[in-house]
């Protein structure tokens, strides 16, 4: 009987080796296929560079100057992690009270489940009228109430998902709510938290951007690419797209990393 | 019978439910002594869980008095005199199996060495001793459920609630199950007391002393049936002629509760 069921460390680390290489050689493989498609479209059919550059052209436009695109990328970046560490910190906090009143739940849910469905950045004007246009106020601000909403949806359906034995449990011990609340609620939360963070990590960079093509210092990201766009510099106004995803895409990884370095029983359950 | 540890008198429970009030319990009246182990038995829907959530304190009567070691269940269920294993199991994901098992220590504010080693000591009681590290997951559904009755006693309470423990296992872990109850039951120092509900017959006479027999519509008890094999148990006590005899006794008593509902 031993053992039978807990695998050791050794099988379990060449085992997640094999695993990782079988789930991303198909998503590798199929963005090699495209990005080469895209190269021999532009080349095959000589698409003029101010509609479509060539990803070899895209690239050769960034290494002129990497640490530009990278910095100006930062500016933007900051203004998303900022915004949403606002945003999702106000959305946990929100949901806590939320269950712990539940008449604030009651009121406050339906609007915030609708809210998550509403273009936030539609706001960015506003914003920029009250926390001034060129400000890095006025994106935190946009970006904070975007990740807010679906933060605060997700973690209350965390925070209420123990079912009825679990919490009859806690009552047999007669826990006080303290502990109902730190070592069952939240935990329980802890994969909702997370399903929340990975679309805030993204939508927080578009946000971002997007918010910067209605005002903002000259030296970010969004600004950046309208102006390129606008006097027909596709290739730089490509280059810093590139660094958007860039940046998009190493805020993402990081919270999956703090995922799995968070909540190691889920890690080992997704083997299976 | 010295003073009983579980004591109802006349209890009802009715429900306000969407259909109507539904009378689950009616005008039961029963004691059980310190140390008994008292199973459960009747058709789906006769009130087993509910009589049991009233002595836990996970409901309140509507009519009549439950009392427990002569306080209320309210009382008793702060000062920790209940373990309570469900159907399923329960465990925790994200706490590994020993962490699951120190849960109710922890909340009672035990210290950690203290914690630690009840926690081993009890994962051996229950076979569980190599896999104190392992997340429930990794353990088969026997293993888990040996596991929720290891947490369950961690804190050596008085009364031990079990509602269908072994409902959703096979046959052939259940009677192994069932041998180590007996077994652990048996052992431990002071013996608590058990009220085992169960949907089989023959597991409700190999575990307990006194067999409830209930019977639905309203919810009642039919009569008690006493089981006078010796103790303690064995795999063989199920060849008994005795045993038999007492299964055969429980099932004609269920078939009447048919007839009669
Ligand atoms: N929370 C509740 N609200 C309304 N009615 C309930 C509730 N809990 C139980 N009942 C009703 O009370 C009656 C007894 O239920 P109970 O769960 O005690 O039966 P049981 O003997 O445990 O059944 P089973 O063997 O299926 O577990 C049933 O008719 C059930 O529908
Ligand atoms: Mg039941």
């Amino acid at each position: 009987m031993q053992a039978t069921t807990v695998s050791t460390p050794a099988v379990r680390s060449t085992d997640q080796v094999a695993k990782w290489f079988h789930i991303l050689w198909p998503p590798v493989l199929t963005f090699l296929v495209a990005i080469a498609l895209w190269e021999g479209a532009v080349w095959l059919f000589e698409i003029p560079i101010y509609l479509l550059p060539a990803p070899s052209q895209i690239m050769a436009t960034f290494l002129e100057r990497p640490w530009f695109l990278l910095g100006i990328g930062m500016v933007t970046f900051s203004n998303a992690l900022m915004g949403s560490a606002i945003g999702c910190s106000l959305g946990v906090l929100v949901a806590i009270f939320c269950v712990r009143w539940t008449f604030v739940a009651d009121g406050l849910l339906p609007l915030a489940v609708a809210a998550s469905a509403v273009p936030i950045i539609a706001l960015s004007p506003l914003m920029g009228i009250w926390l001034g246009s060129v400000s890095a106020a006025s994106k935190i601000g946009v970006i904070a109430v975007m990740t807010f909403f679906p933060t605060l949806v997700s973690v209350y359906a965390g925070l209420i998902s123990p079912r009825a034995d679990a919490l009859l449990l806690m009552r047999s011990y007669a826990a006080p709510q303290r502990d109902v609340f730190l070592k069952l609620r939240m935990p329980a939360a802890l994969p909702f938290l997370f399903n929340a963070l990975r679309v805030c990590a993204t939508l927080s960079m578009i946000g971002a951007v997007v918010a910067e093509f209605f005002g903002g210092p000259r030296n970010a990201l969004g600004v950046y690419i309208k102006t390129q766009a606008g006097i027909l510099r596709t290739r730089e106004a490509w280059s810093a797209i590139m660094v958007a995803c860039l940046y998009g895409l190493i805020f993402y990884l990081v919270i999956v990393l703090i995922e799995r370095w968070v909540m190691p029983w889920k890690q080992r359950h997704s083997g299976q | 019978m010295d003073t009983p540890i579980i004591e109802f008198e006349r209890v009802s429970k009715i429900y306000q439910g969407g259909a109507g009030p539904v009378t689950a319990l009616h005008d039961v009246t029963l004691r059980i002594a310190a140390g008994e182990f008292i199973a459960l038995i009747g058709p789906s829907g006769c009130g087993k869980s509910t009589l049991m959530r009233l002595i836990g304190d996970l409901e309140q009567p509507s009519n009549g008095t439950v009392r427990i070691k002569a306080k209320t269940p309210d009382q008793a269920r702060r000062d920790r005199d209940y373990g309570i294993v469900f159907q399923s199991p329960v465990l925790y994901d994200w706490r590994t199996i020993r962490k699951n098992v120190e849960l109710p220590l922890e909340i009672m504010g035990r210290p950690k060495d203290q914690r630690r080693q009840r926690a081993m000591e009890l994962l051996k009681l229950v076979g569980l001793g190599d896999f104190g590290d392992a997340y429930p997951h990794q353990l088969s559904g026997g293993m888990q459920q040996r596991a929720s009755i290891a947490r369950a006693l961690s804190f050596a309470p008085s009364i031990l609630l079990m509602d269908e423990p072994f409902g959703a296992l096979d046959e052939i872990t259940r009677e192994r199950l069932q041998l180590e109850l007996l077994s652990i039951w048996w052992e431990a120092e002071p013996r608590p007391t058990v009220i085992f509900v169960t949907h089989s017959i023959p597991e409700a006479v190999f575990l307990a002393d006194r067999v409830v027999v209930m019977s639905p519509r309203p919810g009642r008890v039919q009569r008690v049936v006493e089981v006078n094999l010796a103790r303690p148990r064995a795999f063989e006590t199920r060849e008994d002629p005795q045993f038999f005899a007492l299964v055969t006794e429980v099932r004609e008593c269920l078939r009447a509760t048919e007839t009669a509902g």
